[in-house]
């Protein structure tokens, strides 16, 4: 699923827009807990993973540099602070930011097709 | 086994300083994928250099992180000074957090830092003196063909 197509579904907006189009998402991961992001970090070279979050530091934009995950959604609206834009910006990791609750986005998600990042595992 | 080494580097981390954590971890992914180390052993070296320094910044006052970089083998070590671990076994135990509440607002403290980096070594050692500081020392191997 491309990173439009999750606008579309999220109703969201980029905050940080994609360098490259062809991002396609086939996994979602779901935490406000960073090392939780890091535990279920599975090993992956294509960038398929998005992470959904209602926490929107910067410490966020390095966890998923460090965890391989290629763009994250903010839920509940939430705007983040100029540096986590400056970083994400820097990173190449796009940023959405949805007024969606973080269980109705995921909701949304897994039923148009995305699945949790943990059933990567074994492939 | 006698080894090369390739590549050797020193980060320096601050004790406390959140605006900049992380950043070290995030040179060291960078040389990895440079040298062309292959994506798997990246993210493992990543997580492992990334969880102990974010513990520095968190628990210690000062630390250093050693990378070194052998044909078969890739050596993280992270010594601070600081508080030190009383206890390593209930630290090492997931879920184990002394993480203030500012630190969970950040998304850290859910207790998960050393068993992911335990997870994700081939070798992992621990060492703490109270009031001191902690060393991990981590080895992650390197499963190409002559290793
Ligand atoms: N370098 C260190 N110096 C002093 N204490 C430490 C150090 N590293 C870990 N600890 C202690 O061990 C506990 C467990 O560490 P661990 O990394 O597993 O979890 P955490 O840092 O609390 O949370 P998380 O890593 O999941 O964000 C810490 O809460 C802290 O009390
Ligand atoms: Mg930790």
């Amino acid at each position: 699923m491309t990173l439009d197509a999750i606008i579309k579904l999220l109703n969201a907006k980029f905050l940080v827009g994609p360098r490259d189009s062809i991002i396609d998402i086939k996994f979602a991961k779901a935490s406000d807990l960073m090392s939780d992001v890091l535990a279920f970090s599975e090993p992956c070279s294509v960038a398929d993973t998005i992470l959904v979050t209602g926490l929107t530091n910067k410490q966020v934009v390095r966890t998923c540099e460090i965890a391989g995950v290629c763009a994250i959604v903010f839920v509940r609206g939430k705007n983040p602070p100029a540096d986590t834009i400056k970083l994400a910006q820097n990173s190449k990791i796009p940023i959405l930011v949805t007024k969606l609750k973080m269980f109705e986005a995921c909701g949304t998600l897994y039923s148009n097709g995305i699945k949790g990042a943990s059933s990567k595992k074994g492939k | 086994m006698q080894s090369k080494i390739l590549l050797q580097q020193n980060f320096e981390i601050k004790g406390g300083d959140f605006i900049n954590a992380g950043e070290s971890s995030i040179k060291i992914r960078n040389i990895l994928k440079d040298i062309g180390i292959d994506s798997d052993i990246i993210r493992r070296v990543a997580i492992v250099a990334y969880e102990a320094e974010m513990n520095v910044v968190m628990y210690a006052r000062h630390g250093k992180m050693h990378l070194y970089v052998y044909s078969n083998k890739i050596l993280l070590k992270i010594e601070d000074r600081g508080q030190g671990i009383k206890d390593i076994d209930l630290a090492m135990q997931p879920g184990y957090s002394t993480a203030t509440e500012e630190m969970r607002e950040m998304g850290f403290g859910a207790g998960m830092g050393l068993p992911n980096i335990k997870k994700n070594s081939d070798v992992f050692n621990i060492n703490s003196t109270i009031r001191e500081g902690t060393k991990l020392e981590i080895k992650i191997n390197l499963n190409n063909k002559n290793g």
